[in-house]
This record gives C-alpha cells, structure tokens and sequence, in this order.
C-alpha cells in the first residue's frame, strides 16, 4: 500500500466523521496558533526594542556609576569633573563629546494643563549625539548652560498637551514643577523607544537642573555620561580610554571597577537575551496547549481503535501486515495534527495581526514578524505530535489478533 | 502429488487457555482437501468449526500439528509472511459480509490487491471481478446502499480478485434469506464448476452441506468423516 493511497484514505475517515475530527484539529489549531503568535509577538517586540536601541547610534557609549556584574563597596557618584576628563582630547583621543545627564520627573504646567514628563539636564552636545531634529526655535546654547538659563526644549508630545500645537509655540512660557522655563525649541517626533516615548520630555540646561530641579547629594554629581566616540570603529579603543581615565580618577587602577562603560553593541545584546527569554517563555506556555490538543488526538485514536476493531481484523484477513495497519492510523493522526498545522498558522498570523493593529492604535507601533521559522517549527512539530500521539494507538491496532477482532461486536 | 492437494492437515491442536482451565478447541484434526473440491465443515457449536477454519484460512496457528496449504509450510511463518500467506492464497467470505462501509464496491473489491503490493490494473481487474459475481451495475455504490445478497457478492468478488488457491466461507448465506442464499451458493457453486476453484463451507445447514462434494463432521474438536 502506498503513502499516496493511505492519505486519500486517511482523508476519507476522517471525512466519514467530521465532527469528531473537526474538534480534534481544533485543538491542535489553538495549540500551532498560540505557538505561531507568541513567537511573532516576542519577534516583533525583539525588532521594535533592537531597532530603537540601533536608532541612538553605533558609536555611543553610556557611562554608569555602579558595577552590574560584581559587587563594588561605596561606588563613587559619576561627576563633572569625570566628564572633563574624558572629555580631554589627550587623555581620550577617540572620543569625540561628553555630556553629563541628570533624569528626574517633573510635572509641566501651561495654560491650566498639566503633565508629568521625564526632565533631562545636559549639556549643548547632547543634542547632536541623540541625532535630534527640530521642529522649531534652537537647541539648548553653551550660553544657556553657563547662565544657568531657565530654557527648555520640550518634546512635540509635550507641546501637544500644553499648548495643543507644535507651532508657534516658541518663547511660551512653561513651568516644571513650579518653577518658569521659557520654550526655545520643539523636537522632532521620534516616537517610542527602549526607554519610553522620547516625545514626552523636557530637556534644561545641565547647571539649571542641578541647581534648581533635580538634587543630587553632591553638587557636581551626574547620573550618567554620553560619550560620542570619532567612529563606530573606535568604540572598543575609546572604551579603553574612558575605562582608564576613570580608575585614575576614582582610584580603583586595580580591583573592581566602580563604574559601567556600555556600547550600543552591549545593550542590544542585553535586549536580545532579554527578549529572546521572553519569546522563550511565552512560546512555551503556547506550547502546552498544542501538547494539550496531541493528548486529544490519542484520545480521539484510541477511540477509533476500539470502534474500528473489526474492520481491522477484516483488513488483516485480506492480507494487511502489521505495518499496514501501523501506517494507516499513523497516516491518519498525522493527517489531524497536519490540517490543525495549517490552519493554525493562518490562526496565528491573523492573532499577530491583531496584536499589530491593537498596539498601532495604542500609539506604540509594533510589527508581530511571523518568521519562516516559526512556521517550519510549528509546522514540524505539530507533524511530530500527531505522529507521537499516534504511535500507541496505531501500535495497538496493528498488534490486534485478526481472530480475536474479527470476533469484536 | 503434492500439487493435487490444497489443503494437507495433520493432528492439528488447538489449546485454549482460559484462566485455570484449558479448552481443547482441536484435540488433533487431520483432513487433506484436493485442488477444485467443494467441502462443508459441520458440526454443532463448540465442535471447533470456526476454530479449524481459522487455521486452515492461517488466521490463526495451531498449538500443535504440520499444516500445508498449496505447498507452503504454515505452522513455521511469522505474522507478516502469514498476512502474505491470506492475502495471495486464501480468500474469506464472512457471515456478516464484514464490507468496509461509506466505501464503494469497487474499492472494497480492490483492497487486497492494494495489500499485495506492485499489482498492476488494480481497478480493472476489482471491476472484472464485480462484474464476474452480476455486479456490473453497482460498481460505484458504497457498500450501506447495497442489500444483504448484494453485499455478499461484493464479498465474493472480493475474495476471489486475488486468484487465491481456495476460498473460506464461513456461513455464507447465514444472514440471507433462503431465496437470496440459494442464489449466492449458486454463484459460489458456479465459481467452482467455471473455474476449479476449490470451496470450503461452514455451515449449519444440511441442505448446503448435501450440495458440497464432501463433508467433515467435527465433534468435540475431532473429524468423524463419512460421505
């Protein structure tokens, strides 16, 4: 008997019985179509996450104070003075800028409307590593810092709930917390990213923060530091230098750093093995259910063993051999869990689907990417479940005495 | 010699087990049947019929005993050299027709030839088949749209699409009325007389049994033979 032959008549029993054999595909489609779309979602949060952390530029580094991987005593605060230092062109030669961050919330208020919005204090040079654009008006000036300027550049967000336009808005005047700031410039739109909607935010002069808003223990101290290095080339290179200059400065030139120098290369790949965990985790949970919908097709198997005793025994009669009767129910349960694939995958993109258009309507553009690997797995493994859930029901078949089921009632 | 002889049985023994107590089915049946002979197995139920034409058909293998069927050492082969065995040499015909149903009569009629591996002309010759039991018309009707006598000549068709040595019915006309099972001995009759094939029939019935060349009386799992 050949394989072509079998799955016509795999086909047609299954056919003979549709209910039954509808339901049993159908929890082999819920299971391939969870797996499908658990694993796009966590591919697509895993592209929107690397796309945004590519998007703040290849030559970046990201200083912070503290040690992530080995326990450090009393880690010195990061400080202005550091910053100068890296920013020597002597002691750094790749390194191009630095600009010293301190973060904090605060609330804005214009016009009766309020909002709570992330406060950045930096430098003038913090502008052109972000690769920020303008709406209108002028980045913050090295005038601004050393005046210790009550000026904001606010987020096109932030100038939609204020003022409800984005133009025009420019000499307007803010309060944070309280406190004026005059508008000297509008962002351009670059909307979500790794670490929250960049268009929710307000970003002051270095000095003015640190005097006025966001208070640190010591006065020159900063939360991180941004250092623009010459070329994507040079990132390892002025890691070193940056690394060298702040043992020497915080005197830790042997033992354990007391500070994180991070690439770009180094949070992508934190945020691909975070993701990947998450894809991981959310692929397994879906997983279970398709192992839920191969026990429903033993089930449904075994069932029609038993109903079918005779008609094997008849088969057996006429010449069938053990490996018959073997690869007419293997055919069979593979024929279940192969529909279910197919339909599942369709199920699973259009789940993705939604999941895309439900986060595009949140404001939070993401693309669930259903990869041809996804599919071959599920595809597979929804093959390998019918086969394995087939085999003990199809061993049982085969192994019955023709004598013993052509006397079965 | 060996060629005129289907069938050659010697003491054949068939022990049952159930739970404590041990059934003897067969308590040692000889019986050598020749090549183009019609022969009715009697006896009363429990008197080991089915039990022996299980053997015969190599369903099932004696406990004991040399079984030959058209030259062939039964008693040595293992399960798949005896599927072979049925499926070339031996063809069943069943009480209850034992049709696959929602499956026409033709497809019925070409399983055994799908189980015998590279056969050529599956389809054409299930219909010669057909057509050879007055099928002709009903090649295409799945076996629930098809009365009793027409289902048994589906079984019979079914039997015989593999040329086996010898043809098995056991209680051919069992679920017929007399008309229709007059017409199906007829047929089975007549596919000895045409073709020589040999014909053993288990029955009840005396007035078939009278309609056989030789008939083996079974008792108590042993032959009393008289003619």
């Amino acid at each position: 008997m050949n394989i072509g032959q079998s799955i016509i008549e795999a086909l047609e029993t299954l056919n003979g019985n549709k209910l039954r054999s509808g339901l049993t595909i159908l929890g082999i489609v819920i299971g391939v179509g969870a797996v499908i779309a658990m694993l796009a979602i966590g591919q697509g949060a895993q592209d929107t996450i690397t796309g945004a952390i590519s998007g703040i530029g290849t030559n970046l580094l990201f200083v912070f104070s503290g040690n992530h991987i080995q326990e450090v005593r009393n880690p010195k605060p990061l400080t202005l003075g550091d910053a100068a230092a890296i920013a020597d062109p002597f002691a750094a030669p790749d390194v191009l800028a630095v600009a010293p961050i301190i973060e904090g919330r605060g609330d804005v208020t214009a016009g009766g409307e309020t909002m709570s919005v992330s406060v950045t204090g930096t430098t003038p040079q913090y502008f052109s590593m972000q690769n920020y654009s303008l709406l209108e008006g002028d980045f913050l000036s090295q005038e601004n810092l050393q005046g210790n300027a009550s000026a904001v550049v606010i987020g096109p967000g932030v100038a939609d709930k204020l003022f409800g336009r984005r133009n025009g808005v420019v000499g307007e005047t803010i309060r944070i917390n309280g406190q004026p700031f005059r508008v000297v410039g509008i962002l351009e739109s670059k909307g979500g990213s790794a670490f929250g909607s960049q268009d929710n935010q307000v970003i002051i002069p270095f000095t003015t923060a640190q005097t006025r808003l966001i208070h640190r223990s010591a006065l020159n101290e900063v939360d991180q530091l941004y250092v623009q290095v010459v070329s994507a080339k040079a990132v390892p290179l002025a890691t070193d230098e940056v690394k060298q200059i702040l043992r020497q400065r915080h005197r830790t030139p042997v033992g354990v750093d007391d500070f994180t120098v991070f690439s770009q290369a180094d949070f992508l790949s934190i945020a691909t093995t975070v993701t990947g965990v998450f894809t991981i985790f959310l692929g397994g949970i879906a997983g279970i259910s398709l192992l839920v919908g191969g026990i429903g097709i033993m089930n449904i198997m075994l069932v029609s063993v038993t109903e079918r005793t005779r008609e094997i025994g008849l088969r057996k009669a006429l010449g069938a051999r053990k490996r018959d009767i073997l690869i007419q129910f293997l055919v069979e349960s593979s024929m279940l869990s192969l529909i279910g694939g197919m339909i599942g995958i369709l199920l699973g993109w259009f789940l993705g689907f939604i999941v895309g258009r439900i986060a595009a309507a949140s404001g939070n553009p993401f693309n669930p990417a259903i990869s041809m690997n996804a599919i071959l797995l599920a595809t597979l493994f929804s093959a390998a479940v019918g086969l394995f859930f087939g085999i003990y029901p199809a061993n049982r078949a085969a192994g019955l005495e023709p004598v013993e089921a052509l006397r079965y009632e | 010699m060996a060629k005129d002889w289907v069938i050659q049985a010697k003491d054949l023994m068939k022990v049952y087990q159930m739970g404590e107590v041990e059934v003897r089915a067969l308590a040692g049946v000889s019986c050598d049947i020749k090549r183009g002979e019609v022969v009715a197995i009697m006896g009363p139920s429990g008197s080991g019929k089915s039990t022996l034409m299980n053997i015969l058909g190599c369903l099932d293998l004696p406990s004991s005993g040399k079984y030959i069927l058209d030259g062939e050492a039964v008693e040595t082969l293992g399960d798949d050299q005896l599927a072979d065995i049925r499926n070339r040499k031996v063809g069943f015909i069943f009480q209850s027709f034992n049709l696959l149903s929602r499956t026409t009569a033709l497809a019925n009629v070409e399983l055994p030839l799908r189980y015998a591996g590279n056969v050529p002309n599956k389809k054409e010759r299930a219909r010669a088949a057909l057509v050879s039991v007055g099928l002709g018309d009903r090649i295409s009707h799945r076996s629930t749209e098809l009365s009793g006598g027409e289902q048994q000549r589906v079984a019979i068709a079914r039997a015989l699409v593999n040329n086996p040595a010898i043809i098995m019915a056991d209680e051919p006309t069992g679920n017929l009325d007399s008309k229709v099972g007059k017409e199906i001995l007829e047929l089975l009759l007549a596919l000895n007389r045409d073709n020589g094939t040999t014909l053993i029939i288990v029955t009840h019935d005396p007035g078939i049994a009278a309609q056989t060349q030789r008939i083996i009386h079974l008792r108590d799992g042993l032959v009393e033979e008289k003619k």
